[in-house]
């Protein structure tokens, strides 16, 4: 058996409070005293922590972000004097993109290293947009391994990056083809370039190990590149900036190179692969209303890896109604397929990827492989509040994040969404990610349910679905 | 608490199955409504009324609300602390009853309870969830006040209105009309089980849910003539009494499928799949598997306790045929169901379960479900309910065999309206679950995983949890809201037009969509 990979967690308990979602206000003025909710009625034992633990010197007080909002004190108060509310400073965590809901999972995710799971059924609203318009497929009889739980280690993640070829050709019974260089990811996750805001303190170097230490390839613009990284052992990939950069050979010792969009791209490659010829080199290209044309040339062109990139929320740069990163992947993908050229690329999608699920719609959409960034931050605990960006002062001082601690958080989300993608394959019965590329059947669009029943009944709609 | 003298059945489950079996009279249950107030002291309703210490007893208060927020017990001078649970609020100030304004005092204040905001999802509001209380209270239709009808999530059954007739037919009168669903429809030598009402209770397991309430789900499925399922943990012996009312579910694990279980079945239910995790197998975490748990599951105490996915026997129709054929020659008189989730080709599924011999296919929709599962499962495999129930229907019918099997929704089923909904879809009758630990007290803050299992005793094996809630408590309150169900859809069924749930199955042109034009 091939050697599959294994993403070791371990429990990184917060380093600053966490802000948790639920807080109980106490009218201390009409406590009775009873001590019916410090000693009896909650059975997490939080107010109790709270009570004994109370003048100890702590980070914070824990109670805030563990409460898990059963209302029993609240319902048992003698005096009916505790009242339950949502913590503002939760509510003005991130935006409406990456939400609260996003942050404070990711934050357990990174936390834990585990799925989160819970009971009650979905809370949530009946779908959204971009990829909350999205269900994938499950079978009722078929898994990849029929062995449940156990045998989900048979299900591959990994993916080759890089050119395929569509067919080999024999001389004689020799093979006359040669294989392009290939690249192999454990899980179709690689860490993009970090927003300008987190390179500070350790963070880039911190990112780029967790990733190494996975197997995952981290982007990093040259210029930037921490002395202390080896473009080999911390399977960096360096994004340059100039056709000197790219003649130069400095940055020939990578596996994977990346260079931005332009008319001379074609030699910048050559000049990259004049240095080394295994070298994978990705085209940077700003994702817009025109990108499907562009990647048709570049894939026609025979370049290895197409990275899309959108902005943090999914969207293409266009001047008015953006089309999220689902609908432009289906598209370029699609394009592609009818040219015969699909399999000879390599398409990586970067921007609006902030959840597990994220990664396996993006590839049902047609993509290889993601790139993530702004999740790797939340990791770290950042509460996306861009403080920093207005100049002011991390209120987490996110740059003093100490390297290991910071490592093992990352390491841990990206273990916990690679187990969540193995539970999405599994359930459609897929058992390699490579398969589901493109595999829009193995999922239900909003749209199409739409349509095939309530268009089906009751005719035209009377606003146009915007997803 | 309801008392039940009339039926003593014991309080816990520390006496062994054999001296409760020698008991019959313990398995009397009666569908009569009876109040059934919480359980919490302080129950949370929108409103909260405040009396400052200005009152001066005069009563005035209590003979005014006729909600029962005010009362003064006899031979008491002074009222006790408003239940303003019940209160309905400013609307009240319209009418003649209003406290506030009838306190000559000024003692009393009106306020919007904070408690309250924070309560409920997009799904179950906490509108929907206080009026369940109401409902599993009073055993009636909940108070106006109270949005019992429709969630805010903003698609599904929460954009579908029901189309009422300007005129119910004239000839149509409320006591002509049965709410009765037979289940039967194959014309087979099996029996023709009916349950009175058109739902019955989804599948929870031993080891997921408290006894106590699975022991009063059960007697409520006796007391209204229908179903509770076991789940996939086993056949508690305190159920046996309720056996003809007991749905004995074999799901991939086989924990607790024995024999006589499946000969004491009136239905059978295979489960290949459910809502809250298609396409993944169940998982009792290990700090549920107590030891009664790990006996009835032959298992190992405090493992985690898994359930492959799919069954390891099944590759096609033809294998599930062979399950089917296993069942009816355990025991030949159990109707066949098949719980199966929403994929895109549902439609197949089912008119494949027909053609295995299945009298009932059951489609349990991505967003649904009582029991832990993953988050990323929950909301993202497989079709929400409301497009799997017409697609179904549909096919059946294009095939010719719709009138040969029953088809059942589950999956995010709150309240009557939604059945009505479901049913109109095309679906005979539904499965609820979630309604009925609702009307246990549970507030939905999904921790039912945590530490020793829900914090308000109600999916937990931890013995003194469990404890919160006794048998009758849970009995009555599921009874009642059985009951404000039935008085509900009556009403709807009125109102619609059509004599029953067998009438309003597949009428589409009873329903509207909100973002579409007919």
């Amino acid at each position: 058996m091939p050697e599959k990979i294994h993403i070791h967690t371990e429990p990184v308990p917060p380093r600053v409070r966490p802000v948790g979602r639920l807080g109980i206000v106490d009218w201390r003025e009409d406590c009775a005293g009873c001590h019916n909710c410090v000693k009896r009625s909650c059975i997490y034992g939080l107010w109790g922590d709270e009570n004994e633990t109370l003048h100890e010197e702590r980070g914070y007080l824990d109670y805030i972000y563990q409460c898990k909002g059963c209302l029993i004190c609240i319902q048992d108060c003698t005096k009916g004097v505790l009242t339950r509310v949502i913590n503002p400073e939760y509510e003005r965590l991130g935006d409406d993109y990456f939400t609260p809901e996003v942050i404070v999972t990711t934050w357990y995710q990174a936390e834990t290293g585990h799925i989160p799971v819970s009971g009650a059924g979905y809370p949530g609203p009946h779908s959204g947009p971009g990829f909350d318009s999205m269900w994938t497929d499950m079978s009722e009889i078929v898994r990849p391994t029929r062995d449940g739980i156990h045998g989900r280690e048979y299900i591959s993640t990994s993916v080759d990056v890089g050119r395929k070829l569509d067919h080999l050709a024999f001389d004689g019974g020799r093979m006359t083809t040669t294989a392009p260089p290939l690249v192999e990811v454990p899980m179709p996750v690689i860490f993009e370039s970090l927003p300008q805001r987190w390179h500070c303190g350790n963070l880039m170097p911190t990112v780029t190990r967790a990733a190494a230490a996975i197997g995952l390839f981290s982007v990093i613009r040259t210029g930037e590149i921490p002395a202390e990284l080896s473009l080999e052992q911390d399977r960096v990939i360096p994004w340059l900036q100039s056709i000197e950069e790219c003649a130069d050979g400095e940055y020939s010792a990578a596996a994977m190179a990346m260079i931005s969009d332009g008319p001379d791209v074609a030699q910048w490659q050559a000049k990259l692969k004049a240095n080394n010829p295994d070298q994978i080199v990705a085209i940077r290209v700003p994702a817009s209303p025109a990108v499907t044309e562009r990647a048709r040339e570049l894939a026609g062109d025979g370049m290895e890896v197409i990275h899309l990139v959108f902005d943090s929320h999914g969207r293409e740069d266009a001047p008015s109604a953006p089309r999220h990163v689902r609908d432009v992947l289906r598209e370029v993908h699609t394009a592609l397929v009818k040219d015969g050229t699909r399999d000879g690329v390599t398409i990586s999608a970067s921007g609006g990827i902030a959840l597990a699920e994220h990664v396996t719609k993006a590839i049902v959409c047609g993509a290889d492989l993601v790139a993530i960034d702004v999740p790797l931050g939340i990791a770290l605990e950042c509460r996306m509040c861009l403080d920093c960006e207005q100049g002011g002062i991390c209120p987490i001082t996110i740059e003093d994040t100490e390297p290991d601690y910071g490592k093992q958080r990352v390491i841990n989300l990206m273990g916990a969404w690679h187990q969540q993608l193995i539970e999405m394959l599994g359930a459609m019965g897929i058992r390699e990610v490579r398969r589901l590329r493109g595999e829009t059947g193995r999922c239900m669009f909003f749209e199409d349910l739409e349509d095939d029943t309530f268009g089906r009944l009751f005719g035209k709609r009377k606003t146009e679905i915007s997803v | 608490m309801a008392s039940d003298t009339q039926n003593p059945v014991p309080n816990t489950v520390t006496q062994s199955g054999e001296d409760f079996l020698a008991r019959p009279e313990y398995a009397e249950v009666s569908r009569e409504v009876r109040p059934c107030p919480p359980r919490y002291r302080n129950e949370i309703g929108k409103y909260r009324v405040h009396r400052t210490s200005a009152c001066t007893a005069c009563g005035r208060c209590a003979e005014v609300c006729p909600y029962d927020v005010h009362v003064r017990a006899k031979e008491y001078q002074l009222p006790v602390r408003p239940y303003d649970y019940r209160c309905i609020g400013p609307d009240c100030a319209k009418t003649g009853h209003y406290c506030i304004d009838a306190c000559p005092e000024k003692a009393l204040s009106l306020s919007e309870n904070p408690t309250f905001k924070t309560l409920g999802d997009y799904r179950w509001t906490g509108d929907m969830l206080a009026a369940t209380w109401q409902m599993a209270e009073t055993g009636h239709a909940p108070s106006p006040h109270l949005n019992c009808e429709t969630g805010n999530t903003g698609g599904g059954f929460d954009k579908l209105r029901l189309r009422f007739p300007e005129k119910p037919p004239k000839d149509l009168r409320r006591e002509d009309i049965s709410t009765e669903v037979l289940l039967n429809h194959r014309g087979d030598y099996r029996p023709k089980l009916k349950i009175d009402v058109p739902w019955y209770g989804g599948g929870m397991s031993y080891g997921s849910t408290s006894t106590h309430v699975l022991i009063g789900r059960a007697r409520t499925a006796k007391a209204w003539n229908t179903f509770t399922c076991t789940g996939e943990g086993g056949y508690l012996d305190r159920l046996i009494p309720y056996a003809d009312h007991v749905i004995t579910q074999v799901a991939t694990g086989l924990f607790g499928v024995r024999e006589e279980t499946i000969q004491r079945a009136p239905i059978v239910e295979f489960k290949y799949a459910q809502g809250a995790k298609p396409g993944l197998g169940g998982h009792l975490l290990g700090g549920k598997n107590t030891p009664p748990v790990a006996a009835m599951r032959e298992a190992v105490v405090g493992t985690s306790l898994f359930s492959p996915f799919p069954f390891h026997s099944v590759y096609s129709v033809e294998d599930h045929k062979k399950h089917l054929d296993w069942i009816e020659h355990v025991n030949p008189r159990a109707l066949l169901s098949a719980k199966v989730s929403t994929p895109i080709d549902v439609d197949m599924v089912a008119v494949g379960s027909y053609y295995a011999g299945a009298h009932i296919i059951h489609l349990d929709g991505s967003y649904g479900g009582t029991g832990a599962a993953p988050n990323v499962a929950k909301k993202n495999i497989a079709m929400p309910i409301e497009y799997a129930i017409n697609r179904v229907h549909q096919f059946l019918v294009d095939e010719g065999i719709r009138d040969k099997i029953t088809v059942i929704a589950s999956g995010g089923i709150r309240n009557p309206v939604d059945i009505a909904k479901a049913i109109a879809m095309g679906a005979d009758a539904v499965v609820i679950g979630t309604a009925e630990l609702v009307a246990n007290a549970c507030i939905r803050c999904g921790a039912c995983e945590s530490g020793r299992g829900c914090a308000r005793g109600i999916t937990t094996t931890d013995p003194e949890l469990m404890e919160m809630i006794s048998i009758q408590w849970a009995t009555q309150r599921i009874v009642n809201l059985y009951n404000a169900w039935r008085e509900m859809f009556v009403d709807l069924l009125y109102r619609l037009g059509v004599d029953g749930p067998t009438a309003l199955r597949g009428r589409t042109d009873l329903l509207m969509h909100l973002d579409y034009e007919s």
